[in-house]
């Protein structure tokens, strides 16, 4: 059997709140162009993890992490790394959404801004892309000069989908990116991952089991910092090796 | 059970109601009368001549305020042009970057102090060191010493407005790969300029009604403020004390009262400007 490319492999990933430890000894590969569901009950670490990916734990003081995580077969954890490259190439979806203070416009293209020597007429192209790749372009198309807050929250989230692959990332990270949003919004967003997954890594941390199963390819259950089972969705989903993980996804706890 | 007579407390509860209606009221009351004692003293020397003279000498009929008005606005400008750069930097620094560190500790504590020196200490302190220095008093002295009061405030308003802005807007800035100072300076910056445009107008209005520095610094001259730099700088809150404290002339207290009357006026306008922008951001908030 052909050995598989990982987009992300993570080794002996260990994770501290100053004192206290968070993730203990991670092992986790991610598939290119693969969406993984990132499971388990509150506090067990998955959001932990995923702020590993493009180290933006580093704002708080005192967080560290120890171990390797390899994109493309380099170490980000290295701190020789280039960071704000780092973040262009992994770009992050938050629960609740951050629209900037600023146009609808001009949300998307800051990131064209920072980090693209690009004419204004291409910034205006890359921002219609954006918005499109999003599913938002058609909600916008006539109010792109309106505050990005004054969007609905289904909306203003595909709006920060939208800024993030404007910088033209390789891979997502969502952090319970529907948590906040209602059913409908939710829908629509599902929908977008869906296509999404075409063009890029997709890493999602989710609480809401049913959207991992229907979305995912893969499957991470998360349990005390631990990862306790990792395998295709359906599997995790239908025939869990594992008996806290079998638990968790019939909802006998978490 | 038998349930208790609740006469008692709807009783208490009424009374405490009116009470606390009562107190409140007193705020208003307190403004009222300032106002209503300012206009009825102030108004009757009110007159275009007012604002378009400068003052004359002690006991010389006639004059106006327009030169220590003019004054005023240059003595704040200054103090503010001297305050505010250093000041919005180290609120921000604080928020921002200083957070819990022992230096950002020690600047915190130090500027808490500094809002309670006392405004004569200050105004002592910029004449020890501009005014007997230089050999003469002068506008800019006058500004050194408010650019001192105003610093702290400025300080204490930014950083409490960066503070006031979530993580969140910090973290989706550097996930998209801005640098913390970009970030700082764009986004986060335009989403607390108008809480820092408030605190800063509120602080400007503060000092320029500051009257016990400038006795030290700027003092006064019955000249339009020509000599901001070299020498004494009228000011509209020593024209106030000067001519209603120290003149035998009735005439001498009208203006004086009027001038009172014009410094609350400019400072209600600028303290409903400053609400306007607070009352903007709330709504926006939402």
């Amino acid at each position: 059997m052909q050995k598989k490319k990982y987009k992300i492999e993570t080794k002996r990933l260990n994770f501290f709140y100053g004192d206290h430890q968070a993730l203990f000894d991670n092992d986790l590969s991610i598939e290119a162009n693969k969406i993984t569901a990132v499971i388990g009950p509150s506090g067990c670490g998955k959001s932990t993890h995923l702020r590993v990916y493009n180290r933006i734990f580093e704002l708080h003081r005192g967080q560290r992490a120890e171990g390797e995580v390899f994109i493309d077969g380099k170490d980000i954890l290295d701190p020789g790394i280039d960071l704000l490259d780092l973040r262009r190439r992994v770009g992050m979806i938050f629960q609740k959404p951050t629209p900037f203070p600023m146009s609808v416009f001009d949300n998307v293209a800051y990131p064209i801004r920072l980090h693209f020597k690009a004419s204004q007429k291409e910034i205006a192209e890359r921002v219609e892309n954006a918005l499109r790749g999003a599913a938002l372009w058609d909600e916008v198309k006539d109010k792109l000069r309106e505050s990005g807050q004054a969007l609905s929250g289904g909306q203003q989230q595909r709006l920060c989908i939208a800024r993030a692959i404007a910088a033209e990332p390789e891979i997502l990270l969502m952090d319970e990116p529907t948590s906040a949003i209602d059913p409908v919004g939710t829908l629509k967003i599902e929908e977008l991952m869906d296509r999404l997954r075409e063009r890029f890594t997709i890493v999602i941390v989710t609480h809401n089991m049913q959207q991992a199963s229907r979305i995912s390819d893969t499957t991470a259950f998360f349990y005390k910092g631990s990862i306790v089972e990792v395998g295709p969705t359906k599997l995790i989903f239908t025939n869990p090796r594992n008996k806290q993980t079998e638990d968790y996804v019939s909802g006998r706890f978490g | 059970m038998k349930t208790r007579a609740t006469f008692f407390r709807k009783t208490k509860d009424s009374l405490m109601r009116a009470f606390s209606g009562f107190a409140t009221s007193m705020a208003l009351v307190l403004m009222a009368w300032v106002i209503f004692t300012i206009v009825r003293e102030g108004h009757s020397s009110i007159s275009a001549e007012l604002f378009l003279n400068a003052s004359k000498p002690f006991g010389e009929v006639g004059g106006g305020i327009a030169n220590a008005l003019l004054g005023t606005v240059m003595i704040t400008a200054g103090a503010a042009a001297l305050a505010l750069p250093p000041a919005l930097a180290a609120g921000i620094w604080l928020a921002e970057f200083g957070k819990d560190s022992l230096l950002a500790r020690a600047a915190r504590f130090t500027v808490n102090v500094m809002m309670g020196v006392p405004s004569v200490i200050v105004g002592l302190f910029a004449y020890g060191v501009l005014v007997t220095t230089t050999g003469h008093f002068s506008g800019f002295a006058g500004s050194f010493s408010l650019a001192i009061l105003m610093f702290p405030v400025v300080v204490r308003t930014t950083e409490d407005q960066f503070s006031g802005i979530g993580d969140a807007l910090r973290e989706s800035l550097l996930a998209l790969g801005a640098s913390r100072a970009r970030s700082t300076l764009t986004v986060i910056w335009s989403a607390a300029r108008s809480g820092v445009v408030t605190g800063v107008l509120l602080a400007v209005a503060r000092v320029s009604g500051e009257t016990a520095p400038l006795l030290f610094t700027a003092l006064f001259a019955d000249t339009w403020p020509t000599s901001y730099f070299s020498g004494p700088t009228p000011s509209a809150p020593v024209l106030i004390t000067s001519y209603t404290m120290d003149s035998p002339f009735e005439s001498m207290h009208r203006i004086g009262w009027s001038a009172a009357l014009t410094m609350a006026f400019i400072l209600l306008a600028v303290n409903i400007t400053a609400r306007y922008f607070g009352a903007k951001r709330a709504a926006k908030r939402k």
